[in-house]
């Protein structure tokens, strides 16, 4: 089934001609061509995709884009602000958090995400890492990313 | 993936009379488990009704006592309610010991009641699944089923029930409410799951025109103890391989009202009727809970790769009642 729909993505209304069985990750990377959001499993396994809508960080791969309108959508491309990197991409660079990258934008859109989460309670590593859980690092890079997540939270991220 | 037609029904009495009205239309929330099968082909719904926007994610106290949540509430908002916290620090345990933070953050209390087996075979459509396609087999049988049930177990069925919150809910006599074209139903959780038998595509009481609207929890009694424990292959973001739900009280001479409940070991939600009977009036010491453990496997029957789990069930047992009490000898 065909469905004119309006997603609302970084602040910008976009209007779209999708099938109910497009995700919200297809949809963001073939029609709106904001492919910093990856498909790693598309099973909900890894957090490659991950996005936050309504400021929550979810699994775009699990869900339809048929069901997000009316929603704020952010991804990745939504997060530097007039040119200037979110204090957790700078985290990422500075602490060298990531080797090929790929899970890098779900990775950042996680933390950024338990940052902003009062009912996070982050005080330890093992917390970090706990919340982190749904973010999966072929490359090993997570020490690093710990390292990232509380450089930010110093920063007050 | 399949097409279907998507629908956003304007009200609850709207999105039943939708799904009555076509056999191969689904209820869809969370998408969690649905979304995923669906690019499987596992499900293969014509329509779906989105119920994502119906007002069914409150969580409120009751005028009884008890609490009651929304079908709707997320995970992650069930977790961390205050009321949660408070009153059931077991379920609030049990539902952060499952999956991701962003699963729990689309994942709803109706969509975890009604979620399906992790069994691989299940899940591959080119494999024989009782539960898949009624009449073709039970690959798991004699496959590989290291993560299968050993409890509740038929020749047609062995896989197990994936949740964490349920295994919790069942220590404090849930009820769930159902609403269906003609009318509402109160379900204590312990009937809504159903064993495999002869039977194992149909997993609960839930008829195809009824939608879970929400789930009450009387408030526990007295000063109890209470703790999940779940075992699993890596420390965060796994399925169970065992689980222990344990909620008691003791005056330090004598146990009362113990309610315990296993996950990962079973066909549905595990409620160990038999444990609770060993546990209820005896002293607490390590007597008592290796018959409880003991008692945990009546009627278990493992299999070439999941036989660890017998003695892993007792072991993870005893250990909860040990760390509940504090009583090691």
């Amino acid at each position: 089934m065909q469905s004119k729909i309006s997603l609302k993505v970084n602040g910008v209304l976009h209007h779209l001609d999708v099938e109910s069985r497009v995700t919200l990750l297809d949809a963001l990377r073939e029609q709106l061509h904001l492919t910093g959001t990856k498909k790693g499993c598309d099973h909900g396994q890894c957090g490659a995709c991950t996005v936050h809508v309504n400021g929550q960080r979810i699994n775009s791969c699990l869900t339809f884009a048929v069901m997000h309108q009316g929603d704020e959508i952010t991804t990745i491309e939504g997060l530097a602000a007039n040119g200037h990197l979110h204090p957790v991409q700078a985290a990422f660079i500075e602490c060298d958090a990531f080797q090929c990258g790929y899970c890098t934008p779900g990775q950042i859109m996680s933390a950024v995400a338990l940052l902003g989460d009062p009912d996070a309670g982050l005080r330890t590593n093992d917390d970090i890492r706990e919340s982190m859980s749904g973010n999966i690092c072929r490359c090993g890079a997570y020490p690093n990313i710990v390292a990232a997540i509380k450089l930010a939270q110093s920063k007050g991220a | 993936m399949r097409d279907f037609d998507y629908a956003v029904p304007r009200d609850v009495a709207g999105a039943i009379d939708t799904v009555a009205r076509a056999a191969g239309a689904l209820f869809i929330a969370g998408g969690t488990g649905l979304v995923d099968l669906m690019k499987l082909e596992v499900q293969n719904p014509t329509t779906l009704v989105d119920v994502n926007r119906l007002p069914l994610s409150e969580i409120r106290e009751t005028e009884g006592g008890a609490l009651r949540i929304g079908a709707m509430a997320r995970n992650t908002a069930v977790a961390y309610h205050p009321l949660v916290r408070e009153r059931y620090p077991l379920l609030s345990q049990a539902v952060l010991a499952g999956a991701s933070a962003q699963l729990r953050n689309m994942a709803t209390v109706g969509g975890n009641l009604m979620q399906r087996t992790r069994c691989t075979y299940f899940r591959d459509v080119h494999e024989a699944c009782n539960k898949r396609t009624p009449g073709s087999g039970c690959a798991a049988a004699d496959g590989y089923h290291r993560m299968h049930a050993i409890l509740g177990t038929s020749e047609h069925c062995i896989a197990t029930h994936p949740s964490d919150m349920c295994v919790a809910l069942l220590c404090f006599d849930t009820v769930v409410e159902v609403q269906g074209s003609e009318a509402t139903r109160r379900i204590p959780l312990e009937h809504f799951h159903v064993l495999p038998g002869d039977t194992p595509h149909l997993e609960t009481v839930v008829r195809h025109d009824e939608l879970i609207t929400a789930i009450e929890i009387p408030r526990p009694s007295g000063n109890r103890l209470s703790s999940y424990r779940k075992i699993r292959d890596r420390a965060s973001y796994e399925f169970a391989l065992v689980s222990v739900a344990a909620s008691l009280t003791t005056d330090g001479k004598t146990i009362r009202d113990a309610r315990i409940a296993f996950g990962g070991v079973a066909t549905k939600p595990w409620r160990a009727h038999g444990v609770e009977k060993v546990l209820n009036g005896a002293e607490p010491n390590i007597e008592t809970w290796r018959a409880a453990a003991e008692a945990s496997i009546t009627g278990a029957a493992p299999r070439r790769h999941n036989r660890f789990k017998v003695e892993l069930l007792k072991r993870t047992l005893i250990r909860t009642l040990v760390e509940l009490t504090g009583v090691e000898r």
